[in-house]
């Protein structure tokens, strides 16, 4: 057999074609299209008493305006509410344009369409709205005080309550009879997917085909058609999405449809040319989504070992004006939170509240960075109580390999049973134990001291569902020149899909990863898929190109036995190096690329491979079908859990508070490594994003529901200074839910890192009693945590 | 964020400039470097009806140094100041300043006068300005050319007494009298960002090592950039009590990034630094 590509650190596909700016995002298509501008609310919450777009009709170049009042039929109606719940008894969607009220800063108010984007944005500026204020809810604590609405008939603000306990028994019980108990509160602030290309959407109409091909930044092109085709009242098959090279999603392009997706191409279908717009940063800030803003009350009882009795904890969740998404975030942090341990009886109870400001949907992580807040912090908090260990105390919690599958009694956000599926949690702390040097930290410690300098060590770890379902599939094909081509419905956005996906095709046809051409995103090209989210698309998709692959490997032996003839039987063939050949005897082989013209009998020779194939020549059996290709489809019975741990040593200036990162390590398991290089990078990236969540990322609004930050010059996002050199180091606990192995790794680095920050920084400023209990921190607030000031 | 319309001139010459802007001063901007006006266009922050560039006038982007100073032309970039060694051996400070403006892609195209002009408190450039008692040059049709001092220079928070119809051709930065030591520092949230705080210092003694004179500019401390004498406070080298001394002068302000109680705080820290760095940098 040839070697395999599954495993091997192989250089990125995808790579050359965008270092070279070749590649195509949505701004680089359309170059004719008319452009769409926005007029959006500049106040939090308000009724509009009037639109007055007099001023805006002698822009040049101007071609339409429109408002709620011209929208028609089902695009007139609120946005659908993509994932309900029972628990979320009072579910509000926005408007594709505000219908009389805004509810946040940056509502789309009134779309405008030009001859280009200058012209719109021209034109938009002279479009007077009318705005009666209402006051706004702004903030968790306002939200929960509840003296002012969002939204006038749901009272206390609360869009969802739930409850979920483990059946081991009452937790409040629990902690009462536990030999010690703690209260924590905690918070975690709002923050940004912030992909670097922002969304964007270009719709063509063709009036005589009757079909609409739109062209979105999205992590789900299928969904989107779906959508778009029930809003516009077109039969999906007159539907085509296309996801070109997207620059970023990180959860924020999972939302669909936006507004204007359905927007843009309603105008192209009213307007008969095609429409383009392109969302501009500060678009993105105040009309797209948020994450992670939450409040924490934790109440827990544990022994003198710092074993977990019982865990109650309460979270208040802040999702913005609008829940399209449903409450997937806070159930994603109810039940993440528990990480690797076992924690007795556990409790947990969200309330999910309305704010006049952004939505909030999944942001990388999804809920998992606040919920592994939450865990660690208190496990800290134990290990202070008791003057233990802080790692000693997380061990005495961990799950046993012995253990798994772990049933952590709770349902998990793909309405599943929470079942760890494997892991191997001890050896995992043990890794990070010796990566970060644990145990010669306290010399360390000393010698920093020695130098007036205080430095301090903190652990995190987690525990992640990957890979749920419901599906996704691949369609294989092994075209007459030995080019493979994939095709998925899954998007990508730079996660190295090309590469990964290649590699299995490859190993399961013997071929190698340049043969192979991976296609994503794209309806016309295969129209069942969910999407790419959740760290799920290497174990769905990379499962459903394993299960396609297979079926074409077989129907190559297939025909293959019956070309080379003289009773060789398909059991006895293998795939290798591009041919089909006899496992004992190889010199007796066939090319894959002429099985490919032998399984597609043609009545007319074109050309010298068609040759081949006419019907006096090809082997395809009555029954079967033409073309060496397949479809397969992949669907979980439940999710697969990765997991990991991070360690990180800070450096605290005693006089400026600046906040320093000296090292960073990383313990990695994510099942069956497809291609170590591509997960490194995916960790590195992620720790990234989770250090500008712990020390610099922060979204801001004032009292008025201003996102005063609303720029990359405020809203910090590390640069590639701030972030230190990051040690890995992978383990390998095969998934026991797929073929495969594999466990997903998109969102592993950005998980754990607030908290291991957190702990890190309270350890070095343990002189001075520092307790961190919100996230992020800056210079700033550690110079007034260190006045015994309130942490704002 | 696309600019709102706007006419466009590129004059050849100074003096087509000056004339461009005697004839639309009142609704025209100067376009130098653009890293500060192109977004603020873009944002429509701003909305000038003409933009007067000044790209093309290359005899105006020279970086001159001499025994009496440093002299440098409206189209020198920051870049060229800091990688000028004449001028970094005349005045060793303003390599130490310009080098913290922002990145060296900003710094390629951004002009050291045109951040004076822009007059941004958090602005490294005009403290710089500030602390060594240096001139701009102005002109215009009206009055031909005028030189304005530091101190008078920078009237409030991007605001300078550039009037609207004149173009700032020059600025000068004099040299240190005597044996001068010079040090800048600041702390910002990352790399390369404006600074939460920044201290200039300068730092003279005589020749048994004595501190003869010393003072101090700060950004990010107040509406224009904060000079404080520390002659008196440092004359006997506790860095310390000087720098608490210079931090009781100063007024910050809050804002998002951090308290002004802790802006206090870091001016209090980088003063005692920097005056020892200055310090050390020419004592015997
Ligand atoms: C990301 C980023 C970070 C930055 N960080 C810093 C930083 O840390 N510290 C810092 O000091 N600056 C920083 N800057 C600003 C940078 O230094 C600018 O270059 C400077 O403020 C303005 O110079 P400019 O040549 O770009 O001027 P422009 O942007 O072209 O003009 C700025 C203003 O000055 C006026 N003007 C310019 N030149 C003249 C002239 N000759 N006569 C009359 N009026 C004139 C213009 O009309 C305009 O009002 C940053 C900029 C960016 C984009």
């Amino acid at each position: 057999m040839s070697e395999k590509h599954v495993g091997r650190p192989l250089l990125r596909k995808e790579d050359p074609r965008l270092l070279r700016g070749d590649g195509r995002y949505l701004d680089d298509l359309g170059r004719h299209a008319l452009a769409a501008a926005f007029v959006r609310s500049p106040v939090a919450h308000a009724r509009i008493t009037d639109i007055d777009v007099g001023d805006a009709l002698d822009v040049e170049g101007l071609v339409a305006i429109y408002t709620h009042e011209d929208l028609p039929g089902r695009i007139a109606e609120p946005l659908p509410l993509l994932i309900p719940h029972p628990d979320l008894t009072h579910a509000r969607t926005p408007y594709c344009l505000a219908d009389g009220e805004v509810n946040h800063v940056g509502e789309a108010v009134v779309m405008v369409v030009a001859t280009d984007r200058y012209l719109a944005e021209d034109a938009a500026e002279r479009i007077q709205v009318t705005y009666q204020e209402l006051p706004p809810v702004v903030g968790i604590d306002q939200a929960r005080a509840a003296e002012r609405l969002v939204h006038d008939e749901i009272p206390g603000n609360v869009a969802a309550r739930s409850v979920q306990e483990n059946g081991k028994g009452d937790a409040h019980e629990a902690i009462a009879a536990a030999p010690h108990r703690l209260t924590l509160d905690l918070a975690i602030e709002r923050s940004a997917s912030m992909p670097m290309e922002g969304k964007g959407v270009l719709a063509h109409w063709d009036a005589d085909d009757r079909t609409l091909r739109v062209h979105t930044s999205t992590q789900t092109s299928t969904s989107v058609r779906l959508a778009v085709a029930a809003k516009l009242g077109l039969p999906p098959d007159r539907v085509e999405v296309i996801a070109p090279d997207v620059g970023g999603g990180f959860g924020v392009k999972i939302v669909h449809p936006w507004p204007e997706e359905i927007l843009v191409p309603w105008a192209a279908m009213t307007l008969g040319r095609d429409v383009k717009w392109v969302e501009d940063r500060r678009e993105h800030f105040i009309s797209s989504a948020h994450e992670r803003g939450q409040q924490q009350r934790i109440e827990v009882g544990f022994d003198g070992s710092g074993r977990l009795h019982g865990l109650s904890v309460e979270i208040w969740h802040d999702n913005g004006a609008y829940v399209p998404y449903g409450i997937i975030v806070p159930i994603v942090t109810s039940t993440q939170l528990l990480g690797p341990y076992k924690v007795g009886a556990y409790r947990v109870e969200f309330t999910s509240l309305y704010t006049n400001t952004v939505i909030v949907t999944p942001y990388r992580g999804a809920g998992r960075p606040q919920g592994v807040f939450a865990m660690e912090r208190t496990m800290d908090a134990i290990a202070e109580h008791l003057g233990l260990d802080r790692l000693a105390v997380r061990e005495a919690n961990l799950i046993r390999p012995e253990e798994m599958p772990y049933d952590q009694g709770l349902v998990f956000q793909d309405g599943r049973p929470l079942i760890y599926d494997s892991g191997d949690y001890p050896t995992m702390m043990r890794m990070i134990r010796d990566l970060v040097g644990w145990d010669g930290f306290e010399a360390e410690r000393a010698a920093a001291a020695a130098e007036g300098r205080r430095i301090g060590i903190g652990v995190a770890a987690y525990v992640e569902g990957t890979g749920m379902g419901p599906y996704e599939g691949a369609h294989v094909k092994v075209e007459t020149t030995g080019e493979i081509v994939v095709s998925t419905g899954i998007t990508t956005q730079g996660q190295g899909h090309y590469t990964t996906l290649a590699q299995i095709a490859a190993d399961a046809l013997g071929v190698g990863v340049g043969d192979v051409t991976v296609v994503t995103g794209d309806t016309r090209r295969f129209k069942y898929a969910v999407g790419t989210f959740a760290s799920r698309a290497i174990v769905t998709s990379g499962n459903a190109v394993a299960v396609a692959a297979g079926k074409v490997a077989e129907k190559a032996k297939r025909i293959a036995a019956a070309a080379l003839g003289g009773g060789v039987r398909a059991e006895e063939l293998e795939l290798a190096d591009g041919v089909v050949r006899h496992r004992d005897d190889p010199a007796r082989s066939i090319e894959l690329r002429t099985v490919a013209v032998l399984s597609n009998p043609l009545r007319y020779a074109f050309d010298e491979a068609a040759k081949a194939a006419t019907q006096f020549a090809a082997a395809v059996t009555a029954g079967d079908e033409p073309g060496l290709e397949a479809t397969g489809y992949y669907m979980p019975e439940r999710s697969t859990f990765a997991a990991g741990a991070h360690g990180v040593v800070v450096e605290t200036d005693p006089e400026t508070a600046d906040i320093k990162i000296l090292r960073y390590c990383v313990v990695h398991d994510c099942g069956v490594v497809v291609n170590p290089r591509i997960v490194e990078g995916q960790v590195h990236g992620g720790v990234a994003q989770g250090i500008g969540g712990a020390l610099y990322e922060r979204i801001v609004y004032d009292d008025a529901g201003q996102l005063v930050n609303a720029s990359y010059m405020d809203f910090l996002i590390p640069f590639a200074t701030e972030v230190p050199h990051i040690q890995t180091a992978h383990m390998v606990t095969a998934s026991g839910v797929n073929p495969l192995g594999l466990k997903g790794a998109g969102e592993a680095g950005v998980i754990p890192t607030s908290a291991a920050v957190a702990s890190a920084i309270e350890d070095a400023e343990r002189d001075r009693a520092v307790v961190v209990r919100r996230m992020p921190i800056s210079p700033s607030e550690l110079y007034e945590l260190r006045k015994g000031r309130v942490h704002v | 964020m696309k600019p709102p319309p706007v006419v466009y001139h590129g004059p050849d010459t100074l003096e087509e400039a000056v004339r461009l802007m005697a004839e639309h001063g009142a609704e025209a901007k100067v376009l130098a470097g653009g890293q500060s006006l192109v977004p603020l266009l873009n944002m429509r922050l701003t909305a000038p009806a003409r933009l007067v560039d000044v790209n093309r006038l290359d005899d105006l982007a020279y970086v001159h140094s001499d025994r009496h100073g440093v002299r440098v032309g409206a189209l020198a970039r920051h870049a060229d100041l800091e990688h000028a060694t004449h001028a970094f051996e005349t005045i060793p400070l303003l390599r130490q300043a310009v080098r913290t403006v922002a990145h060296p892609t900003i710094r390629n195209r951004g002009t050291t006068v045109g951040s004076l002009v822009h007059a941004d408190p958090c602005g490294e450039m005009p403290a710089v300005l500030a602390l060594l008692d240096g001139e701009v040059v102005l002109r215009s049709e009206r009055d031909g050319e005028r030189t304005v001092p530091a101190r008078d220079f920078f009237v409030g928070p991007m605001e300078s007494a550039c009037r609207e119809d004149e173009i700032a051709v020059e600025a000068f930065f004099p040299r240190p009298a005597g044996r001068t030591g010079s040090d800048w520092r600041e702390l910002s949230r990352r790399n390369g960002d404006y600074a939460l705080c920044g201290v200039g210092t300068l730092v003279r003694v005589d020749d048994a090592g004595a501190v003869s004179a010393a003072k101090a500019a700060y950004i990010a401390m107040g509406p224009v950039p904060q000079v404080v004498d520390l002659t008196a406070a440092a004359a006997d080298g506790d860095w310390s009590a000087a720098a608490d001394h210079a931090a009781e002068q100063l007024d910050p302000e809050d804002d998002i990034h951090a308290s002004a109680e802790y802006r206090r705080q870091l001016a209090r820290v980088l003063t005692a630094r920097s005056l020892r760095a200055a310090y050390e940098a020419v004592a015997p």
